[in-house]
C-alpha cells in the first residue's frame, strides 16, 4: 500500500474541511473496508482523516418516537442497543448477522453504509472491472457469478451490495444525514445508493467530501414486528446469498402494513416495492406471500451461477413472512 | 533438616496419558518463535510479484517505479537475479528430491507456467515498502495458448502408473460384467473441487547468508529435504545449510515441499547481502503453494440381494500441473475397504497450466472416501439395508484386491462401538423421516481409512547423571504435540518421569527426523526411539558392569526399566546411581544418521523394507464416523449438529493430542464437505477466491461438539503398535455428511461442496 497521510479530526467542521481541502483525502471510520481496499490496491487515498473521535457515537430518541443513530456508533453497540432491539428488531438482527464480532466492534454505521462490493473481480487488479476502472469491462460476466445480483443489474455491472445493515435500513425508511462545507442535507436511504447503469463506479449520490453524521429511523408500528433472515454458505462470517428484512402487521387475517427489503440479490439495498404493493390489504397467507415474492422477482436477470437465487429468494421471503405472521419477531 | 525419602516415581501409564503438550504455555503466551519472528540486524523484507497469465513469456518488466520507492533495496527479476541450479528431478533413490514443488527455476526464466508463478521479488527495509514496490512492478507478457479448464480437459486424461509410494489402480476378475449381472447395483459419478491450504501460519522464511553459509528459518514440515533442496539450488554443500523450524503453525502437507517463497527469500538474501524475511500474504499462499486436485470419480457397485458385494469399480481423474505436482491416490482406500468379488480400480490424470497440486491432508483418500462411502450408502438405500449392516456384511478377512493379510483390522469394532455411542439404533431408515421442529434431520455413517507408513529417522539420546534425559532429533512440531508424545515414549521406555525428558527438535543441526507427512512421523520416530532407548539401557548395563554395580551381575534381559532405573525382582539401581558410581556426567546413544554412506544405506534399507512390508501386510489406520445434520427445508442450509468418531490408530501415545489430531481432521473434513472450493476461472486459470472471506473453511459455529474415541489396540506389526493419526480423521467425513444430508432430504449430492443451492 502506498504511503499516505493520517490526520485525526476532533470536530465535524474540521473533518469536512480537511477532506474538502484535499482531493485525495478520505474519511476513515473503523477502517475494516477501506484499509482492506487499500491493501488490495483498489483504493489509494493520499490522506486519511480519522473520524472515529467525532462526537457522533450516540443513539438518541427523536421527538416523534423515532431514533437518531450517530454515524460513528459501532455496529456491535447498535445491535445491542435496547431501543433498537425492542423497536427495530430487524435492524439489530441484521447488524448482528454481519461479519464477525471483532469486525462489528470496529465497524461504524457510516462505514457500513458506504462499504463497497465484495465482487472478486472488483478486488483483483489482474482482472477487468468497470466499477474499479471505468470502461475496462466486467470480469464477472462469463466468470464466477454465484454471489452476484439478480436485481438492479446492468450490462456493465452485476455486483451485489454487501451490507446487511442497509437492507434493514431500506425496510425502515431510514434517512441519512450528511454534512459538508456546503451545509447539511438529508438523503433517504433508498436514494443513497445508485443502480450501476453504465456508471457503476458512481456508487452513491454523495460527494467525496460529504460526511455522514447520522441515520434517522422514523417511528413505525410495523418496525416492531420485524425480523431479518440471512441465508449464507456457513453458519457465520459469510455474506448473504439472500437476505430478507421484513416487517408485518396483520389485522383480522389481512396485511395492514408490510415492509420488505432484500439483500444479497441486488446491486443496492433493495426495497421490494412490488411485493409490498401486492401484499398490502391481501390475506396474510402463504399464497399471498408467494404471489408477492413472484411479483418482486419477475424482473430478475440471472447469470450462469446465480439462477438459484430466484428460488432461494422466493422461499426465504415466504418463510420469513410466514414466521412473522406466526411467531412475531423473536430471533 | 531431615530430608523426605524420594517419592516413588510414577512411570506406569505414561504411555497414552492425556499429557498437556509441553509447549502449550510458551505458545499461548506468545513466547514461541515462528519462522518470521526471528530478529536479525539489518533485516530486509521481501514481497512477491506473481504472474497474471497462465502460460507465456515475459516480454518486459518495468521496475523503475518500484526501485525508486524510498526504502527499496532491490527488485529482482529474471533479468538481474543470481543464477540458481534448476530443481532436481524426483527419484526414489533420494527421497529428498521430492522437496521440489515444481520444475520451474523461478526468476531464472522468462517463462510463465501458471497464473501466480512469482516473476519478481521486491526487497526493502520495511514490509510495507516491499509490498508497495511489488505492486508497482509492471510486467508485460506474451501469453501462449494454455489449458486451464479441468472439465474441458477430461477427455484428454491419461492413465496413471502405479508407484511404490502411491499405488494407483488394480483389478480382480471382471468387474464390469459382474456389475451388469448384479441383482442390485449403483453406478454413480461424483465430482470434488480443488482445495487450497490455509494453515493458520502462512508460509514464511527468514534467510541469512554469511559467506557461503546459509541459515534459514522456514515453516517447513521437512527440514532435511528443505536443507538439501536449498543446498542444491544455491550450489553449496549441504553442511553449509542450516534449516531451523522448531515450531510450524500448521502444515497439512502444504509445507512438505519447498515452494517458491522459500527459495526466493534465500535468493533475495544472497542478492542483497542482507538477511531477508519473506512472509507470504494469504493471497500469495493461494497463488504460489499448491493444494488438493479437483476430481471426477465413478463408483459403481454391484451386490447380491442380500447385500454381498460382487462388483466394485472406482475410477478417478485428477489434475497435475504441467510444471509439477504429485499424484493423489484417490482410489487407494477402495483396494482395502470392502470384500468385493470383482474389482476394477483406475486413476487418470490431466495435465494443466495451473499451480502444481500437492499433498493436502490425506491426499487422495480424503476425496476418494467421499465418493466410495456415498456410493455404499446409496447401495444400502437401494437394498433397503442399514448402511452399517451393509458395511459389516462386506468386511473382508483379507485384503480384497490381492489377498494379503491385514496387519490388524478393527473396522468392525469401530463401526459397532460408534453405532452404540451415537445411538444409531434409533435411526428411522427412510429419507426425510426425521424432523426437529422445522429442521429436517438426517443421520449418516461412513468409514475412515488411511494407509500407515514408516520413514527412517535419526536421533540421539543423552542420559545425564542428574537423571534428566534429552532426546534430540530434527522432528517437526507443527502443533500436533510430537515432542510431547515422543517424550512420553522415552519416559515409558526408560522408566523415568515424563517431566525429566526434554526433546530438542526442529533444527537441521540435530540428527535428521523423518518428514512430517503421510501420518508417518509418530510411528517413524517411535521405531527409532525404541531402538535408541534399548541401546541406552544396554549402555547403562554395560557401565554398571564395568563400574562394579550389583546391577551388572544380572542379565539385562531380566531387568525392567522403571522407577528411574533398571530393576529386577530383587532390586536394582537408578540411572543416577549407576552414572554417579561410574563418575560419568552422561551417557549417549544414537540411531540412524551418520555418514553419507550410512544415509544411503539407511535409505536403501528403508526402500527394501517398504517393498517387503508392502508385499506382506496391509496396514492402515481406520475408523467410523457417525453424524447428524439439520437441513432447513426452505433454504437448504445444512448444519452439522452431532458427531461421533471412533478410530483405530493402534496404540494411543497421548490421548489428548491424538484426539486433537482427529478432531482437526474432522473439522477440515467439514470444510471439504460443506464449503471449501478453490474457484479457478476457467477462462484464465486464475484463482478468484484467494482469501479466507470467500474460500469457506468452517467457522466455530459450523462445528458441533466432536465425540472422538479410540479402540487403543496396538498394531502387532508396528513399533509400539502405533499407526498414524494425522490424516485418518478427514477421510470419510465428506461421505458421512453427504449420507446424512441424503437421509435428511432424500437428495444425494454428487458434487462437493454441499452448498445450499444444490438442495433447493
Ligand atoms: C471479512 C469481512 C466480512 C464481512 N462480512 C460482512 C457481512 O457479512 N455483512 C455486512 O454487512 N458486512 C460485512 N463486512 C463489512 C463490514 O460491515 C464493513 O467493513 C464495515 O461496516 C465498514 O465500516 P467501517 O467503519 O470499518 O468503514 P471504513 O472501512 O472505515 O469505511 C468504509 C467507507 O466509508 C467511508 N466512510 C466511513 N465513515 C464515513 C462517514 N461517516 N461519512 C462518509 N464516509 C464515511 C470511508 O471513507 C470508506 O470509503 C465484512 C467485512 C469483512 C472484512
Ligand atoms: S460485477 Fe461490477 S464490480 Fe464485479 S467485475 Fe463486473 S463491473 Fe466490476
Amino acid at each position: 500500500m502506498k504511503d499516505f497521510g493520517y490526520r485525526v479530526a476532533v470536530d465535524v467542521a474540521g473533518a469536512v474541511a480537511a477532506v474538502a481541502a484535499e482531493p485525495g483525502a478520505r474519511f476513515l471510520g473503523g477502517g475494516t473496508n477501506l484499509v482492506d481496499l487499500m491493501r488490495s490496491g483498489v483504493e489509494h487515498p493520499d490522506t486519511l482523516v480519522d473520524i472515529t473521535r467525532l462526537p457522533l457515537d450516540a443513539v438518541d430518541e427523536l421527538p416523534d418516537g423515532g431514533l437518531r443513530i450517530g454515524a460513528l456508533v459501532r455496529n456491535s453497540d447498535l445491535a445491542a442497543h435496547p431501543a433498537v432491539r425492542r423497536r427495530y428488531p430487524v435492524l439489530a438482527q441484521a447488524v448482528l448477522s454481519g461479519a464477525s464480532g471483532q469486525l462489528r466492534n470496529m465497524a461504524t454505521v457510516g462505514g457500513n453504509l458506504l462499504q463497497r462490493t465484495r465482487c472478486a473481480y472488483f478486488y483483483d487488479q489482474a482482472t477487468a472491472c468497470n466499477r474499479r476502472e471505468p470502461g475496462s469491462g466486467c470480469g464477472a460476466i462469463g466468470g464466477f457469478t454465484r454471489t452476484h445480483a439478480i436485481l438492479g443489474t446492468s450490462p456493465s455491472c452485476l455486483a451485489t451490495h454487501p451490507s446487511d445493515m442497509c437492507v434493514a435500513l431500506a425496510a425502515l425508511d431510514a434517512v441519512v444525514e450528511v454534512e459538508s462545507v456546503r451545509g447539511t442535507r438529508r438523503v433517504p436511504l433508498l436514494d443513497l445508493h445508485r443502480l450501476p447503469g453504465d456508471t457503476p463506479h458512481q456508487e452513491t449520490v454523495l460527494e467525496p467530501d460529504e460526511l455522514v453524521t447520522a441515520v434517522e429511523l422514523p417511528a413505525a408500528e410495523v418496525a416492531a414486528v420485524s425480523r431479518y433472515r440471512k441465508v449464507r454458505d456457513r453458519a457465520s462470517y459469510a455474506f448473504a446469498l439472500v437476505s430478507v428484512a421484513a416487517g408485518l402487521v396483520v389485522r383480522d387475517g389481512a396485511v395492514v402494513a408490510v415492509r420488505l427489503a432484500l439483500g444479497g440479490v441486488a446491486t443496492k439495498p433493495w426495497r421490494a416495492v412490488e411485493a409490498e404493493r401486492v401484499l398490502t390489504g391481501a390475506p396474510a397467507t402463504e399464497d399471498s406471500f408467494r404471489a408477492a415474492a413472484d411479483a418482486e422477482l419477475a424482473t430478475a436477470v440471472v447469470q450462469e451461477d446465480n439462477g438459484f437465487k430466484v428460488e432461494l429468494a422466493r422461499r426465504t421471503i415466504v418463510a420469513t413472512l410466514h414466521r412473522l405472521a406466526t411467531e412475531g419477531s423473536a430471533a | 533438616m531431615t530430608q523426605a525419602p524420594p517419592a516413588a516415581v510414577d512411570t506406569a501409564g505414561v504411555l497414552g496419558r492425556p499429557v498437556d503438550r509441553v509447549d502449550g504455555t510458551a505458545k499461548t503466551s506468545g513466547a514461541v518463535r515462528f519462522s518470521t519472528d526471528y530478529p536479525y540486524p539489518d533485516l530486509a523484507h521481501a514481497a512477491l510479484v506473481c504472474a497474471t497469465v497462465a502460460r507465456g513469456r515475459i516480454i518486459s518488466i518495468d521496475t523503475a517505479a518500484a526501485t525508486a520507492l524510498p526504502g527499496v533495496l532491490a527488485v529482482l527479476t529474471h533479468e538481474n537475479a543470481p543464477t540458481m541450479n534448476p530443481p532436481r528431478a524426483v527419484t526414489l533413490l533420494d527421497l529428498s528430491t521430492m522437496a521440489a514443488s515444481s520444475t520451474v527455476n523461478v526468476l531464472n526464466t522468462d517463462e510463465v507456467h501458471w497464473d501466480g508463478q512469482p516473476v519478481a521479488v521486491a526487497v526493502a527495509t520495511s514490509p510495507e515498502a516491499a509490498a508497495e514496490a511489488a505492486a508497482l512492478v509492471r510486467v508485460d507478457y506474451q501469453a501462449s495458448p494454455s489449458a486451464v479448464d479441468f472439465d474441458a480437459a477430461l477427455p484428454d486424461a491419461v492413465e496413471q502408473k502405479n508407484s511404490m509410494l502411491a499405488p494407483a489402480g488394480g483389478s480382480k476378475g471382471d468387474a464390469e460384467r459382474a456389475l451388469a449381472e448384479a441383482a442390485v447395483s449403483v453406478d454413480l459419478r461424483f465430482t470434488t473441487p480443488g482445495h487450497n491450504h490455509n494453515a493458520l501460519e502462512p508460509h514464511g522464511t527468514t534467510a541469512a547468508w554469511v559467506g557461503d553459509e546459509l541459515t534459514v528459518h522456514d515453516g517447513t514440515q521437512s527440514i532435511e529435504w528443505t536443507r538439501r533442496h536449498l543446498a542444491h539450488r544455491f550450489g553449496v554443500p549441504v553442511s553449509n545449510v542450516r534449516v531451523i523450524a522448531p515450531f510450524v503453525g500448521g502444515g497439512f502437507g502444504g509445507k512438505a515441499r519447498v515452494w517458491p517463497g522459500t527459495v526466493l527469500a534465500v535468493l533475495a538474501a544472497r542478492a542483497t547481502g542482507r538477511p531477508v524475511r519473506l512472509l507470504l500474504t494469504r493471497e500469495a499462499v493461494y497463488r504460489t503453494v499448491g493444494g488438493r486436485t479437483p476430481s471426477v470419480q465413478r463408483v459403481a457397485l454391484g451386490a447380491t440381494a442380500s447385500g454381498r458385494l460382487t462388483a466394485l469399480v472406482h475410477t478417478s481423474t485428477t489434475l497435475t500441473g504441467r510444471a509439477g505436482g504429485s499424484p493423489e491416490q484417490v482410489v487407494s482406500q477402495s483396494r482395502h475397504l470392502y470384500a468385493a468379488k470383482h474389482m476394477l480400480l483406475r486413476q487418470s490424470q490431466v495435465t494443466l497450466d495451473l499451480l502444481p497440486n500437492t499433498s493436502m491432508r490425506a491426499p487422495g483418500e480424503a476425496i476418494g472416501t467421499y465418493a466410495l462411502e456415498a456410493a455404499i450408502d446409496e447401495l444400502a438405500h437401494r437394498l433397503d439395508l442399514d448402511p452399517v449392516e451393509l458395511r459389516l456384511r462386506n468386511e473382508p478377512e483379507r485384503d480384497p484386491l490381492d489377498g494379503k493379510r491385514f496387519s490388524h483390522r478393527r473396522l468392525r469394532a469401530a463401526l459397532e462401538v460408534g453405532a452404540a455411542r451415537f445411538g444409531w439404533a434409533g435411526r428411522s431408515p427412510d429419507p426425510r423421516s426425521m424432523r426437529d421442529g422445522r429442521w429436517l434431520v438426517g443421520w449418516g455413517v461412513a468409514a475412515a481409512y488411511h494407509p500407515s507408513w514408516q520413514l527412517p529417522a535419526a536421533l540421539t539420546l543423552r542420559l545425564s547423571a542428574d537423571g534428566s534425559v534429552v532426546l534430540r532429533s530434527a522432528l517437526h512440531e507443527m502443533g500436533m504435540g510430537t515432542a510431547t508424545a515422543q517424550a512420553q515414549i522415552v519416559a515409558h521406555e526408560l522408566g523415568v518421569p515424563f517431566e525429566s525428558v526434554r526433546v530438542e527438535h526442529g533444527d537441521s543441526a540435530l540428527p535428521s527426523g523423518p518428514p512430517a507427512g503421510g501420518s508417518a512421523q509418530t510411528a517413524s520416530l517411535a521405531a527409532a526411539v525404541l531402538s535408541v532407548c534399548a541401546e541406552l539401557r544396554g549402555a547403562v548395563h554395560a557401565l554398571a558392569r564395568r563400574s562394579g554395580s550389583p546391577l551388572g551381575r544380572r542379565p539385562l534381559a531380566g531387568l525392567a526399566a522403571r522407577d528411574g532405573g533398571l530393576f529386577g525382582p530383587d532390586g536394582g539401581e537408578t540411572y543416577v546411581e549407576v552414572l554417579t558410581r561410574a563418575g560419568r556426567a552422561h551417557l549417549d546413544a544414537s540411531v540412524g544418521g551418520g555418514s553419507r554412506l550410512r544415509r544411503f544405506a539407511d535409505q536403501a534399507r528403508f526402500m527394501t523394507r517398504l517393498a517387503l512390508d508392502g508385499r506382506r501386510w496391509v496396514r492402515a489406520a481406520s475408523g467410523a464416523h457417525f453424524c447428524e445434520v439439520r437441513v432447513d427445508p426452505d433454504t437448504g442450509e445444512v448444519r452439522v449438529s452431532r458427531w461421533v468418531g471412533v478410530f483405530d490408530i493402534g496404540t494411543v501415545v497421548n490421548a489428548k493430542t491424538a484426539a486433537s489430531q482427529l478432531r482437526g481432521g474432522i473439522v477440515m473434513g467439514l470444510g471439504l464437505a460443506l464449503g471449501e472450493h478453490t474457484l479457478v476461472d476457467p477462462r484464465t486459470g486464475r484463482i478468484m477466491n484467494a482469501n479466507l472471506s470467500e474460500y469457506h473453511v468452517p467457522v466455530h459455529a459450523d462445528v458441533p461438539e466432536l465425540d472422538v474415541s479410540f479402540l487403543d489396540d496396538p498394531d502387532p506389526t508396528m513399533p509400539l503398535g502405533v499407526l498414524g493419526a494425522g490424516e485418518v480423521g478427514i477421510t470419510g467425513v465428506g461421505g458421512a455428511v453427504a449420507n446424512a444430508v441424503f437421509h435428511a432430504t432424500g437428495r444425494r449430492v454428487y458434487d462437493l461442496p454441499i452448498t445450499l443451492d444444490k438442495l433447493l
